[in-house]
């Protein structure tokens, strides 16, 4: 069963790698190749080292954002957790009421 | 007023940043309710906020990972994921989606294929709207005759059966999906989701939108697992997706949290209304979300038609598709605070029999 498990999970892999526009299937559409350069003088702080970091490197600019992303969501995920275990809704377990 | 609108950092537009908010928890409730990824819906939400539509996809995508994620994490804890089932469709989704992407560009070298695709598209989800209220109308119908005979329906009893006639088919290798409660063989789900996949490919769509009714109809899913297991699918897709979008430049990173801090909040009321809306209820409004779709790819339609009328179908479009969101991510709200009103009172209830004894 762990040689089939791993299996799957290495097609997976390779296959989301030979075969890139699979992204589309989470949302649609080509992107067209065009150079966009943002303009840092616009912004101040956290968003002016965003944008240069955006010009300097879309690999680091991409690693920010997929470690940024989940764990925003999770954070507030957890928020919306705490405040609705706190008024008392059950969020461990449903009963299956039908198909 | 200017404290409303927030400079984007890479595209250099001020944006109202309460719109990407109340966007996020709209399309973060639908998503986290029906299990799907929603783009369809926040495409026109982006553009009337004045959003540069190059970033949009980007953005879109980078958004969904995190509220995917957060919806997988909490569709799961409620036993609605079957993550083996997930793992082997997406399988099949990979490679459908590939044959389809390249069948539209071999297509597209025949000649313009776009109103095709639009119409087929169309036509799909006519059909999958059919699928669902047909579904409904049959399983009342069943309720019906039982109470007629003084009996009760079967609580997992369903309208539509396809999915009976196809697990009969045993090809080896034989599986069995425990959260979907399901036994049948391997090629099923990874036909199914190549099928799907192939049609979203064609259609240049995300795929949540066919992928959930054929989970239940075809792979024979209870409403709740497909839900869980399409999310599950979005969930990967959508990491992988915001990070390639990403590294081509396409993502308004500042946009996709400040719509993530909505729609994060928003996928967890979407996702704990699942547990007050029995299978059914799910299913009919999503019969009404795909309504509301198709409505707005028929007026994107009629103006190669009538090309003098576009501005108006593409308002009309848009207003549609927002007029969509807004009552379905209402509705679902509603019905989430009534359940846990209900639910809150009942304890309460418990809590104050406990004493008396």
């Amino acid at each position: 069963m762990k040689r089939l498990w791993s299996m799957i999970i290495g097609f997976l892999g390779v296959t989301m790698f030979i075969f890139p526009s699979i992204v589309q299937a989470a949302g649609g559409g080509k992107v067209a190749n065009v150079v966009i350069v943002a303009d840092p003088r616009k912004v101040h702080g956290v968003l002016a080292w965003w944008a240069n970091l955006y010009n300097e490197s879309h690999l680091y600019f991409t690693l920010l954002t997929i470690i940024i992303v989940p764990l925003i969501g999770v954070a507030f995920g957890f928020l919306a957790d705490f405040i609705m275990s706190a008024m008392g809704i059950d969020l461990k377990s449903r009963e299956l009421a039908e198909h | 007023m200017d404290w409303l609108y927030i400079t984007m950092p890479i595209a250099g537009v001020p944006i109202f940043w309460p719109g990407l908010i109340i966007l996020g928890a709209g399309v973060g409730i639908i998503g986290g309710f029906f299990g799907m990824g929603g783009a369809w819906m926040v495409t026109p939400g982006l553009n009337i906020l004045g959003f540069p539509m190059a970033f949009a996809i980007g953005t879109d995508i980078a958004h969904m990972a995190g509220k995917s994620l957060i919806s997988t994490m909490r569709h799961g804890k409620f036993g609605n994921v079957d993550y083996k089932l997930g793992l082997i469709m997406l399988i099949g989704t990979v490679v459908g989606f590939e044959v389809g992407a390249q069948m539209v560009m071999w297509l597209e070298r025949i000649g313009s294929v776009e109103k095709v695709v639009r119409w087929l598209y169309v036509f799909l989800l006519l059909f999958i709207a059919w699928m669902v209220f047909y579904d409904v109308a049959k399983r009342k119908r069943k309720e019906q005759e039982a109470l007629r005979a003084g009996k009760q329906v079967d609580k997992l009893a369903t309208g539509i059966e396809w999915h009976k006639t196809l697990h009969k088919i045993h090809i080896p290798p034989m599986m069995h999906f425990k959260a979907a409660g399901i036994y049948c063989s391997m090629w099923l789900p990874v036909i199914v989701s190549f099928l799907t996949g192939w049609l979203a490919g064609i259609l240049g769509i995300g795929g949540g939108l066919i992928r959930m009714p054929a989970l239940i109809y075809l792979v024979g899913c209870p409403t709740h697992v497909a839900v869980g297991t399409d999310l599950f699918e979005v969930m990967i897709s959508g990491l992988y997706g915001a990070a390639t979008y990403t590294y081509k430049g396409r993502t308004e990173l500042l946009a996709a949290l400040i719509m993530l801090v909505g729609a994060s909040v928003g996928a967890q009321i979407g996702t704990v209304a699942t547990k007050y809306i029995k299978g059914y209820g799910i299913r009919i409004a999503f019969g009404w979300a795909v309504i509301g779709c198709m409505i707005s790819v028929v007026l994107k339609l009629i103006p190669s038609y009538v090309p003098s009328i576009k501005s108006t179908c593409d308002t009309l479009a848009t207003v549609v598709v927002l007029g969509v969101v807004s009552v379905l991510s209402l509705y679902i709200t509603v019905r989430m605070v009534q359940g846990a009103r209900k639910e809150i009172a009942s304890k309460k209830q418990k809590l104050v029999a406990e004493r008396g004894v």
